[in-house]
């Protein structure tokens, strides 16, 4: 660990830059800006195979009878002539649900930003361990391979959902992927939590004990509030989900029953006795809900910056912004039974977990009311990033409207796991996380490869994709009102439903031409690393650290001394001053006030 | 061979986007050295803003028009749905007011202050009254629904057993339902998984000497007598499944290992529902792409498609396997001769037995 040790001495720095190997720079760094471009890689890899996933699963729900040669070709012996099987269509919602929720929007999105941002926006050579963060990535790869080599196994990938409730996903004779296929999944996802583990609390020591002079808890730009708070959710409930996900093992290896009890299948009576699938789903919700936060509120961290930014003005309410992080996140553990209403608990539960989660809805409404005034009187820069911001609190907003019905436990009677909830939970989590990443990406960009992405093409990306989320999303809400349930293979059993298949073929349109569209921003993303213009060192004249730095990545981020900082992170167009932005480490004038914030 | 040239043709058609994309890129060297958004781009993407505004509420206003108006949504069939409908509406009411006029200010503020060179922002970081308005006053809304919603709530799982409900058990099964009635003393008998015996047609695991399963009946059908209480015992042999029944906007888990229980009372008859015209408009609706449908299938040499007529259903909303998008349990709701009469032509479980 003298390596780690350096980099908090300059003078000794440049002697440790020339040792450097291809292996130790590229592959096994500890340098946290290439930390986050491997994570940002590697997420956009599952990402790709997520959605093509979803595409294939939307085409079959929009042409359930005839044959494909894109399901013949890419799943081979699961679709003999073209026809889907149904089988593998569960497991393709299975894993597309999987992929995108940890492996894209929890270690794609927070892995890349967090690791980014928190040593260069608190003026930190590097995060606290070098080493841990670097373990915490490949440990992190790892359990991408696995949930990909599970693809391939004889007897199909896991197809329980990826909520994988036992008695389904613990015993092989009730489901094909409940083989090799779950072992699988269950191996990678307790992996992966020990590669969010580590990398959750190497942010939280990060940001509690290496920020620069003057970087005071009240002057940290929201996107670091917003990664602090989310590790230590994912600190509080990830471990929970290991232990679920090792009481399964045992049930489904040991003969334990933990989970399962008075079992018939296939001919015979299993031995489990007094073990209970409700407690499992108490387990991994106890996760599961603060999970969706942990996706979200990187999001609304790197939003909150780029809104202000590029609308030239402060963020809005700083300390109401901490506040409702603090608040969402506390309440984000308390909230967990919702899922539960109809699943046999208590009803005096549902009624505690009614009234709890509705609470949330106040929290976040004073976050949307604030961006909303964030942009008031501003001198709005239409840069990618921004409009993907202002694209995020658009469907945030309109998802998170539906969370009132299905929060409600009287209403989540009727909608609990139709096409509703699909909708809700994709526009409020899903989409907008995505256009959160986006967003980060498009803006942070110039600070990871030296050089700028595309604008227009930017702008095609963002139009394009903004109308085809609203147009597969919006109208799903309705064909979950009128009853239908997710997770079918096909409709054409039910002649009830047979008025909502045009609707489906729409919104599989639109999945497709959105879909398509990403290749835009592939291009965009991929070519712009050797060919985009050359990056100047704060192209966005923001306030915050990261642009005091050189466009040339150097280990330890600074090559003299850390800068101090004297102001909060959004003195954007403040009176007296004659630009529209006082970075943090400009020192107040004389008779220049520090806002009360 | 055929899977081998649609991957390649795929692979061409992502190279063929690649490439406009490419084309499209360099096209543009020379006309703007700048990735950052200039006037040109600030006025052009705000008044797209308006036209996202504009598509926003065009995709909703379509929405509510061609999908809205669902007979299931306006046509319950219980006691208690009426209550949830209700909920519903307020609920949907509020969520149209607050989405119009929030992506309203959202994208209007967009283009009202895109930015132009040399202004200046409204340098407006925080202000307390503000902050109070907008937390108290969806603290208000929301303490009202929370109450409408938990008085609904507490209403429909508190079935009364002193009313003397009529009890039956759904039995879940990958893939199929069973129903079974208490008989003449309305009891269930005791049953377990362990005590299926297959060899004897036992197939729901009832204890023999139970005196009170001696009666029981099981069905693949389920009857209800209209305006009787009913209070389902679900049981589960095998995975998780749920009791889904769409319009009696009624839902239950069936777990296995434990009874999971839920109520109502049944309010039309199934023959009655069919002439409701909203069912009439629906059910012609449907028939008409039924028949559309036929032609194609006949076309290729396949048999049509049946005409469809509507009965309630029962259906699995929770994953359970292969053919978890094909369980479902006909209901019939009927009036209490036509529920008696049935029931009378069902065997008992212990004259089901083979011995």
């Amino acid at each position: 660990m003298s390596a780690h040790a350096d980099t908090h001495d300059h003078e000794a720095h440049e002697e440790h830059h020339h040792k450097e190997t291809f292996v130790t720079k590229y592959i096994f760094s500890q340098d946290h800006k290439m930390i986050a471009k491997q994570y940002l890689i590697t997420g956009t890899i599952m990402g790709v195979i997520g959605v093509i996933m979803s595409l294939m699963f939307r085409m079959q729900i929009a042409w359930p009878e005839e044959p494909n040669v894109i399901f013949e070709a890419l799943l081979g012996k699961w679709a003999p002539g073209g026809v889907m099987d149904a089988d593998i269509y569960l497991a393709l919602v299975t894993i597309h649900g999987t992929i995108m929720v940890f492996f894209v929007l929890t270690a794609g999105l927070s892995g890349t930003f967090s690791n980014l941002l928190i040593p260069l926006q608190i003026g930190a050579r590097d995060m606290a361990s070098g080493f841990l963060n670097m373990v915490s990535y490949w440990l992190f790869f790892v359990s991408s391979v696995i949930m990909l080599i599970s693809l391939f196994v004889e007897a199909g990938p896991a197809a329980a959902g990826w909520t994988i409730y036992p008695p389904l996903s613990a015993l092989p004779m009730a489901q094909g992927g409940s083989g090799m296929g779950m072992t699988l999944w269950l191996v990678s996802m307790a992996i992966f939590i020990a590669s969010s583990l580590l990398g959750s609390l190497n942010y939280v020591v990060t940001v509690i004990n290496l920020r620069t002079k003057g970087m005071s808890m009240t002057r940290l730009p929201l996107t670091i509030w917003a990664f602090f708070v989310t590790a230590i959710i994912g600190i509080v409930s990830f471990p929970v989900l290991l232990s679920a996900a090792l009481l399964l093992i045992m049930d489904r290896s040991f003969g334990t029953s933990f989970f399962l009890s008075d079992i018939f299948i296939q001919g015979e009576v299993l031995h489990y006795q007094g073990g209970s699938p409700v407690l499992f789903e108490h387990l991994f919700w106890f996760l599961g809900h603060p999970e969706v936060y942990i996706v979200i509120l990187p999001a609304m961290g790197l939003v909150s910056e780029i809104m202000a930014t590029n609308s030239r003005k402060p963020i809005f309410g700083y300390r109401a912004m901490i506040a409702s992080i603090l608040a969402i996140a506390f309440l984000s553990t308390i909230v967990w039974g919702h899922h539960m209403f109809i699943s046999g608990m208590n009803p005096f539960l549902g009624s505690v977990f009614t009234f709890t989660t509705l609470l949330i809805a106040i929290p976040s409404a004073v976050k949307a009311f604030n961006w909303i005034t964030t942009i008031w009187k501003g001198n709005i820069q239409m840069n990618p990033a921004m409009l993907f911001s202002i694209g995020f609190v658009s469907t945030f907003i309109t998802g998170g409207l539906t969370g009132i019905i299905l929060g409600d436990s009287a209403l989540d009677i009727n909608v609990h796991d139709t096409y509703f909830v699909i909708a809700h939970f994709h526009l409020v989590m899903g989409i907008s996380a995505l256009y959160g990443m986006f967003a980060g990406i498009y803006h942070w960009y110039p600070k990871m490869f030296g050089r700028m992405l595309n604008k227009n093409l930017g702008y095609i990306h963002f139009w394009i994709t903004a109308i085809c989320a609203y147009g597969v999303f919006f109208p799903m809400h309705f064909i979950g009102m009128a009853g239908l349930p997710r997770r079918y293979y096909t409709n054409s059993n039910f002649p009830l439903f047979d008025d909502l298949a045009n609707t489906n073929v729409i919104i599989t349109v639109f999945a497709l031409i959105g879909g398509a569209v990403q290749v835009i921003y592939l291009y965009n993303f991929f070519s712009s690393m050797f060919f985009g213009k050359k990056a100047e060192k704060n192209p966005w004249r923001a306030t915050t650290l990261e642009w005091t730095t050189e466009v040339k990545h150097i280990h330890g981020n600074w090559a003299g001394d850390i800068p101090h900082v004297y102001r909060w992170s959004y003195d954007y167009s403040k009176p007296g001053h004659d630009v529209d932005f006082v970075p943090q480490n400009v020192p107040l004038k004389e008779g220049e006030e520090e806002l009360q914030h | 061979m055929t899977a081998l040239l649609t991957i390649l043709v795929l692979v061409f058609i992502a190279i063929a986007i690649w490439q406009m994309v490419k084309i499209f890129d360099l096209a543009q060297v020379g006309t703007s050295n700048s990735q950052v958004a200039t006037d040109k781009d600030n006025t052009l993407n705000g008044y797209l803003m308006m036209g996202f505004l504009a598509f926003i509420y065009i995709i909703t206003i379509w929405s509510f028009v061609e999908l809205g108006d669902l007979p299931l949504m306006s046509n319950s069939a219980s006691e208690h749905g009426p209550e949830i409908d209700n909920l519903m509406m307020i609920s949907m009411a509020l969520i149209f007011v607050v989405q119009t006029i929030t992506q309203f200010l959202l994208h209007y503020f967009a283009y009202k202050y895109k930015g132009e060179k040399g202004k200046k922002a409204l340098f407006f970081a925080d202000n307390n009254t503000l902050e109070f308005i907008w937390t108290v006053i969806p603290v208000i809304v929301l303490a009202g629904l929370i109450i409408y919603g938990l008085f609904t709530w507490s209403a429909i799982m508190n079935v009364n057993e002193d009313d003397d409900p009529l009890i039956v058990e759904l039995y879940a099964q990958q893939f199929n339902w069973k129903a079974r009635y208490g008989g003449a003393d309305n009891t269930l008998g005791k049953a377990n998984v362990r005590l299926i015996d297959i060899d004897r047609a036992n197939v729901l695991g009832l204890d023999e000497a139970d005196p009170n399963a001696q009666d029981d009946v099981i069905t693949s059908e389920l009857h209800l007598p209209v305006g009787r209480t009913v209070l389902f015992k679900m049981r589960s042999q095998d995975v998780l499944h749920s009791a889904y029944m769409p319009h009696f906007r009624a839902q239950m888990n069936c777990v296995p290992g434990m009874i999971t229980q839920f109520g109502f009372t049944p309010t039309v008859t199934t023959a009655d529902m069919r002439q409701n015209p909203d069912m009439i408009d629906k059910v012609a609706n449907i028939n008409s792409i039924r028949v559309e449908k036929s032609k194609k299938l006949i076309a290729k040499g396949e048999d049509a498609l049946e005409r469809y007529d509507f009965d309630y259903l029962l259906i699995c909303n929770k994953i359970c396997g292969t053919s978890h998008y094909n369980m479902q349990m006909k209901i019939i709701v009927e009036t209490q001769e036509e529920y008696d009469a049935w029931m009378k032509e069902q065997k008992a479980f212990k004259n089901s037995l083979i011995n």
